[in-house]
Parts: structure tokens; sequence; C-alpha cells
């Protein structure tokens, strides 16, 4: 009797995964598949187009602007990012630096407040008469204090870069110190023994020590920048700010299926964007050559 | 010499990440009429309450709060159970559909949310969830990313504990719940933060699906405050102050088990 509940017991455990999963998961992936074939104004009037829903995003001027807004983002984010976080990391990780603790909690504290109510916060920091950031540009740097980080088209997404640096750093940083800490110490002494310099440490015996990690969070912040909606839309609205300046991929696809009503579509948009994403990581892993290394 | 430079670095970038949350609260005790003439820190004598006051009286905050509540509760605790229970089986069964189920999950990982979108808001039309807290519970029940995380935490349980169990008359359930469970506290604390991190936050799909103000979450009304009651900045920061409270707090109460789920994934894997 035991063996028999043993045997069906895995899939009782399973059941609500695999009924949700196909509710939740399988349906809508390919009902957005059928969806992206077809002009749609709400959930009920649909009429089948084909392809055209893609032939016309590819011919689509405001598409082609989030597409570009999306990878300076993600561009900018990711170059910004990771050096900072890797650099805090590698100082964090000295032995002899004291309140290692107290500094990690503070990096990583931004974290807390989440994505949503960083951006209700930095809608006023960014504020052109009484924010804080022109506040501080106008005490240390004498810049004037009228700067409108959210209404002129060149300084939007710098603005979303500085908001998504100060909000990640300090994550990205805790998988670095993991990764850190992971490396074999023994490792660095034998290359201090043959004469290693720090920089001939850090490229010959941290690098490659931490290299998944590395990899992990550079392939994990470029789709997670590319899926860049809730800074863009809480600070600046439905319009995405002048001249569209902060308009992203996921934006553009909310206007249209959910402000336009145009499900199909935003299906359309949704699988170019998740075609977009798959490719950089297939790209990024190539260019690491961590497919190799598995085989 | 180096050392000091090492802590001039450390601290400076320590008062970037710390200076906007204090301005946070620092705002959430200003007058309206001060946010121009201080654009800092008022002398303290003018800081007020009246912010936080109007909020409960004037705004419908505390209604957002408890939506909000609600909603974060019964999404970590039905994830929770769910996530253990998938992660359990596939940890320590062996059976028929498991490299599916595996394969399965990882596919769905990989798939970027925003695709789902629209075929999701099409099927809570259908089954009249529009506009409903079970809009945003039930699409959610299960964490494949949790699953994992509970799967890489229960390899570790030695077989020898379930052997155990069974011989004393344990039934598989009873095993994971009363064995199983208990040994995987650390995982359980750093799931429901993760968990309760992301409802907490989420607002693309709440902002989708709810229409009725006094249905809205935190991060849907706050924002939508904005526009209605406009310019009351003092407000929006004390509320904003207000509705990133619980998230620390559960921080504080978890941050071991916290930072080492977090990682768990990245090192090994």
């Amino acid at each position: 009797m035991p063996l028999r509940t043993a045997r069906t017991a895995p899939y009782l455990f399973l059941a609500p995964f695999v009924l949700s999963f196909l509710i939740f998961g399988a349906y809508p992936i390919v009902r957005s598949v059928m969806l992206s074939f077809y002009i749609t104004s709400g959930p009920e009037a649909q009429h089948f187009v084909g392809l055209d829903n893609y032939l016309h995003l590819l011919q689509d001027p405001d598409f082609w602007t989030a597409v570009r807004n999306t990878a300076t983002f993600a561009l900018g984010s990711v170059l910004l990012q990771l050096p900072l976080s890797l650099g805090l990391a590698l100082l964090l990780n000295r032995a002899d630096i004291r309140g290692r603790n107290v500094f990690r909690f503070i990096f990583f504290s931004p974290n807390l407040m989440g994505l949503v109510f960083s951006a209700l916060l930095f809608m006023l920091i960014l504020a052109p008469r009484f924010g804080l950031l022109n506040a501080a540009l106008h005490a240390l740097f004498g810049l004037p204090s009228t700067t409108r980080w959210l209404s002129t088209p060149g300084l939007v997404m710098p603005a979303l870069i500085m908001v998504a640096l100060w909000l990640y750093t300090g994550f990205n940083m805790v998988y670095f110190l993991a990764a850190l800490q992971a490396v074999d110490g023994e490792l660095y002494e034998a290359a201090t023994i043959d004469g290693a310099g720090r920089w001939a440490q850090f490229r010959h015996v941290t690098l490659p020590g931490i290299r998944p990690v590395l990899i992990f969070v550079v392939v994990l912040s470029t789709i997670g920048s590319f899926q860049l909606f809730e800074l863009a839309f809480l600070l600046l609205g439905n319009s995405s700010g002048p001249d569209q300046a902060g308009l992203t991929i996921v934006m553009y696809l909310y206007q249209n299926g959910f402000l336009g009503g145009d499900l199909g579509y935003a299906a359309a948009i949704g699988w170019t964007l998740a075609l977009m994403v798959l490719l950089l990581a297939l790209v990024q892993l190539r260019i690491t050559g961590t497919g190799k290394e598995a085989r | 010499m180096r050392r000091m430079v090492v802590y001039t670095l450390l601290v400076l970038f320590a008062l970037l990440c710390l200076v906007p949350i204090a301005w946070l609260a620092a705002s959430a005790f200003k007058a309206n009429a001060d946010f121009h003439v201080y654009p800092v820190l008022p002398p303290v004598d003018r800081l007020t309450l009246a912010n936080f006051t109007s909020l409960f009286t004037q705004m419908p905050f505390l209604r957002f709060m408890m939506n909000s509540f609600f909603v974060a509760g019964a999404t970590v605790i039905l994830q929770l159970f769910f996530s253990s229970l998938g992660g359990f089986a596939l940890a320590k069964y062996d059976f028929a559909g498991k490299k599916t189920v595996m394969g399965v999950m990882l596919a769905t990982m990989m798939i970027p949310g925003p695709v789902l979108l629209a075929p999701m808001y099409e099927l809570i039309y259908h089954m009249g969830l529009i506009d409903s807290h079970l809009g945003l519970i039930v699409p959610g029940m299960v964490n494949v990313f949790g699953m994992f995380l509970f799967r890489q935490s229960m390899l570790s349980v030695p077989d020898e504990m379930l052997q155990a169990a069974r011989i004393d008359g344990c039934n598989e359930f009873q095993i994971f719940w009363h064995v199983v469970m208990p040994v995987s506290r650390p995982i359980v604390g750093a799931f429901c933060l993760i968990a309760f991190m992301g409802t907490w936050n989420s607002f693309l799909w709440p902002q989708i699906i709810l229409q009725s103000s006094d249905r809205f979450t935190l991060p849907i009304g706050l924002n939508q405050m904005i526009g209605v009651y406009e310019a009351d900045y003092g407000a929006m920061m004390a509320g904003t102050l207000l509705a990133v409270l619980p998230v620390v707090a559960l921080f504080f109460l978890l941050q071991k088990e916290f930072i080492a789920g977090l990682t768990k994934g990245a090192v090994k894997g």
C-alpha cells in the first residue's frame, strides 16, 4: 500500500502546477500566437489578417522608436550597472574592510523600495523646481535648478537609466559578492607565489572564477531591461514623454492592446519582443562561449 | 592611503543609495507649501503629520493598503503551498514525465511576461474576473521560480529521513508537511519575502485588469492619486513611505534567508 501511494504521490503533488500551467501558461502561449494573426477591438470582435500585424509592425515608425529607446535603456543600464556593481563587490570582498555588512545592506536598500515605489519617489526627485536632483546639482556645481528631466527629449532616457542604476546596482552586487566568495582562495595564493600582480590576479583568477555568474547577470539584466515598462509609464504617463522619448516596447504593447483595444497587434508586439530577447540572449551566450562548455 | 580611497568610494556610494530614501522620509513630513521653499529639508519645527492624516481621512489610502495586503497575502500563501509541494515532488521522487515537467518549467521562465498579457486579459475577461482581486490572485497561484528554489533546497534533505517517516506510518503528504517542510524553513522564509515583494510591487497586470478605485492595490492607487489630488506631493511621499514599510519589515525579519535564497541558484548553477 505505501508503495502504491508513493507512485501516485508525485503526480498529485504536481497537479496544481500542471493544471495552472495548462490554463495560464500553455493556453495563453498558443492563444497568443493565434491572436497575433488577428486584428481585434477588445476581447470580442476579431478579424483574421494572417501575417499583416507583423508586416505592419516592421513598417511602424512608432515601434522602431520604441525599439531604439528600449535598446538605449538596456545598453546604458547594463554598461553602467555591471562594472559598478562588480567594482563595489570587489571592494566589499576585501577582508580588511570594516562594516562590510552595513555597506552591503545600504547598497541593497534601494531594492527594498521596489520598482513602482521608486518610480513614485523619483517623480518628485526629478521634478524641475523643488526636486532633489536639481537642488543637489545646483548646490554642488551651480547648475540651474530648472532642468526638466522628464520633459526634455534628450534627458528622458538618461533619467530612466539613472533610476535603474540607483535601484539595481546593489542587487547585482549581491550576486557578484556571492560569486567572489565562492572563488577558491588557494588560487590567489598560487598566483601571488607566481608573482602575479593585482590586475593579473583579477584577469586570470577572479574573472574566470565568477564567469558563470557574470554571464547570468548580463543575460538577466538585458532581458529585464528589454521589458522596461513601470519606470517609463509611471514617470511619463500614457503619453510616453515628449516626442515619445520614453516609449518602450512593452509600453507600446500596452498602448495598442489596452488603451487601443487591439489585442492582436499587442500579441504580435509581444512575440517580436520575445524573439529579440531570445536572439540577444543567444548572441550573448555565443560571445561568452557558454554553450560550448556544456557540450 | 589605499584604504582611505576604498572607504571614500564606499561611503560615497552609500550616500547615493541613502539620500533619496532619506529625502522620501523627510518629504513625507513636509507641508506642500514647503516643497518649493525647502527643496532638501525644512527646519524641524515645520515638519508636520498632516500628510498622513489626509491620506487616511481624505483619500482611500487605507482601502488600497487592505487590498494590497489581501492580494499579496493570498498569493504568497497559495504560491508557497503549491510551489513547495511541486518542488518536493521533483526533488524526492522518480517518476515518468519528470524530465518533461522540468523542461516545461525552464521553457516557461524563458518567455517574457508581456507576451502573455493579451491572451491572459482575454482569458480573465471570459472567466468574468476583470476588475476583481481573484483575477490578480488566480493566474499567479504557482510560482515556477519558487518550485525550482524548493527543489534545489529539498534535494539536500536525506532520503533516510523520508524512509524513517514512512516506517513510522506517515503517508507521503505527511512526510512533506511534517518532515520536509520543517527542515526547509530557511528557504520558506526566502521564498515568502521574494514572493511578497513581487506581488506587493506588481503594477502592469493590476493596472490592466482593475477598474474600480475601491479595488485598487497600493501601486495603482498611489499612481492614480497623483492625477486626482494634483500637487499633493506631501501625501504622495507619505503614502509611498507607508507602502514600502511592510517590505522593509519583512526584510529585516528574513534577511539572512533572503540573501542565501537569492544567490543559491546563481552560484551553484
